[in-house]
């Protein structure tokens, strides 16, 4: 990843020196290894500390919404589906953004190396040849990036920027053999109390921090239903029909608009997977109505419109 | 200081044994490679293994969600519209391998439910239940920062008991008589070797070394409140915060609860959920102002709260014991370690 930090900072450097932009929405280095925070760079000092690392799990499409001005973004495949969904529900303006496709080689959760190798770890780099090299406590692990990198890479099939002004790299290859939805059908194969179960072992872990929702691009709403209080749609507390209704409601929320960025994952400090549920409705959204979220600003999402023609097979 | 030897091999017996009395909460793996305290069944031993759980032990007293009151809307029942209090069980529980930095923060979050004029008696009773036996980190994390923070790998503040695994054997050392009673209910009686003492203040001595994440915030004090309220760091820090309550809700020192009642058919109750600073629900007014309306002001009132108004307010340092949970938790890495370096410059 290194060339991509190279040309990162060049780019960003470029656009605070010329004024194309006031301020450059990307990654650094965190305090931790493998830990890659959100930055907005609006100097040339700030730029030099850019990178691009296999850790920057969160969109930054997130980050557009509050920011008034021109601005310049660095975004992944994903977060340009995000920032065309943004643009197609008026979130932003795209005369206000200069966006910097960044193709995707996918990321990796720093919470699946932890929990791989086990022990304290002093230091991470990225090799090359794809893979992880690990040091700490005295020992070393090798991982391959393809194996342990984010189940929403392993499954992407929109790795390039679809929407973008310049490139931070060439594009990327796109295997054509992806399975894009294999874990939806190992789910969709079981019976109706094996997949209650499925769901409930899911998010018993949950602590309602609403970090999934918060790092969502998607999930933007002035106050979300959890939060309301007239009238108070969910109880507040820790017992399951409360935390499953805020997980069910909100993937249903983003149905036909989630790109399956995978930042709710990412930043959900208990591992949770719920992109369980948002995935299924993706699929269903493919299927159903051949819709991909993020593809265009032109045409309304699924679930936002009603043609005469739509299959009916879903109302039950 | 009285230092008893507990053979490892006795271990699991003198758990079982001391359950006559005490019912046993203790650190425990759950899915998703995440930890927490919780009840052991029969048979299940506290997993000494871990050094940090996910989750802090605050939750054995203070837990997310509870009920305070039950009530009936029903106008035709006599005990319409009253609130009555649940009966709880706050018979005696021990604490089995509670870290050093969590029973500090115990301490912290008394400062707040057990004053002279007020006593939060759902935190208190349960409080007043427990027997804390810690066990010493002779491991620490990386991100243990404990002995910067009054607190440190074998510090006994909190404890009823501290346990130190020299291997074979654990020695304990007694701090409390609440302590020596658990001891007593599990048969853990052998006096340690005279040499014991020393043993454990070398250990604690290597694992004190062992730390080598610091933070000092000896000028956060001298600093006026207004300078520091108003520097221009706080944009920077707050950039990439999400707003979410992992930092509050992983924290052992993090006390903010929010009351709701919930009725349904004419039954209800009233309940004690965590809330946290981060939420923008946190200081909504009845009329929709929100004198906390950004994120950068909810940034900064946390970190406030935690390196300076604790201390103006109660002059004992600073509202953290170090134990580093916020910053490998954080979902975009905002680390207080840093910004307590900020804030002291």
């Amino acid at each position: 990843m290194q060339s991509y930090s190279e040309k990162i900072k060049e780019i960003a450097i470029r656009l605070l020196k010329d004024e194309t932009v006031e301020v450059v929405f990307g990654f650094r280095e965190g305090t931790l290894p493998m830990a890659s925070p959100p930055f907005a760079a609006k100097t040339v000092e700030d730029a030099e500390q850019l990178t691009w690392t296999s850790h920057c799990c969160i969109n930054l499409a997130n980050y557009l919404m509050d920011h008034k001005g021109k601005v310049a973004i660095f975004a992944k495949g994903c977060d340009c589906r995000s920032i065309v969904n943004h643009i197609g529900e008026g979130k932003v303006k795209r005369e206000d953004l200069h966006i910097i496709g960044v193709p995707c080689k996918g990321m990796v959760e720093r919470h699946t190396i932890c929990t791989l190798f086990d022990d304290e770890i002093d230091e991470a780099v990225e090799e090359d040849d794809g893979t992880i090299l690990v040091r700490g406590n005295g020992r070393e692990e090798k991982y391959q990036k393809a194996d342990v990198m984010r189940q929403c890479c392993k499954v992407c099939v929109h790795r390039n920027p679809g929407i973008y002004d310049e490139l931070a790299a060439e594009l990327v290859t796109i295997p054509d053999d992806i399975k894009r939805y294999r874990e939806v059908e190992e789910v969709e194969e079981l019976g109706v109390d094996e997949r209650w179960n499925f769901f409930e072992n899911l998010v018993s872990t949950c602590i309602r921090c609403y970090a999934c929702r918060d790092a969502c691009p998607t999930c933007y709403c002035p106050t979300c239903f959890v939060d309301e209080a007239q009238p108070q749609w969910v109880g507040k507390g820790d017992e399951e029909p409360d935390i499953m209704t805020f997980h069910i409601l909100r993937a249903f929320h983003t149905a036909g608009r989630c790109t399956d960025c995978g930042a709710c994952v990412s930043s959900c400090p208990m591992g949770i997977n719920m992109r369980a549920f948002t995935k299924k409705l993706e699929k269903d959204c493919l299927d159903l109505w051949d819709w991909e979220s993020g593809l265009t600003s032109d045409v309304r999402p699924a679930l936002e419109t009603y043609q005469p023609g739509d299959p009916e097979d879903n109302f039950k | 200081m009285r230092i008893l030897q507990i053979r490892k091999t006795d271990w699991a017996a003198g758990l079982e044994k001391s359950r006559k009395d005490h019912s046993l909460i203790g650190p425990v793996r759950e899915r998703n490679n995440t930890s927490k305290f919780r009840e052991l069944e029969v048979g299940e031993e506290p997993d000494f293994s871990i050094t940090t759980t996910t989750m802090s032990p605050k939750s054995v007293v203070f837990p997310q969600s509870e009920v305070m009151f039950t009530y009936t809307t029903d106008k035709a029942s006599p005990e319409c519209n009253i609130m009555k209090v649940p009966k709880n069980d706050y018979s005696p529980r021990a604490i089995i391998g509670i870290r050093p930095f969590d029973a500090a923060a115990m301490n912290i979050v008394k400062k707040n439910f057990d004053t002279p004029d007020y006593r939060d008696p759902y935190w208190c009773d349960a409080y007043e239940a427990c027997t804390f036996i810690g066990l010493a980190v002779t491991n620490p994390d990386s991100c243990d920062f404990s002995t910067s923070t009054n607190s440190g790998p074998f510090s006994t503040a909190g404890l009823d008991v501290l346990l130190v695994d020299t291997g074979d054997s654990f020695l304990a050392e007694v701090v409390t008589e609440k302590g020596a009673s658990w001891m007593r209910s599990a048969g853990f009686d052998t006096k340690a070797d005279h040499d014991a003492e020393e043993t454990i203040a070398t250990m604690r001595k290597e694992a004190e070394k062992k730390i080598t994440s610091t933070v000092e915030f000896d000028n956060i004090d001298k600093k006026e409140t207004l300078d520091l309220y108003n520097e221009n760091f706080w944009e920077s820090i707050s950039f990439p915060c999400l707003n979410c309550g992992t930092c509050t809700y992983v924290c052992p020192t993090c006390w903010c609860f929010d009351i709701q009642d919930e009725t349904a058919h004419k039954k209800g109750r009233r309940m004690k959920n965590w809330d946290s600073c981060m939420f923008p629900n946190f200081t909504i007014h009845t009329t929709g102002h929100n004198p906390r309306n950004t994120k950068l002001m909810r940034v900064r009132q946390r970190f406030m709260h935690k390196l300076k108004y604790h201390q103006s307010k109660y002059n004992q340092g600073i509202m953290c014991v170090g134990c580093g949970r916020c910053v490998t938790s954080c979902p975009v890495n905002i680390d207080i370690r840093e910004v307590c370096k900020q804030m002291n410059s």
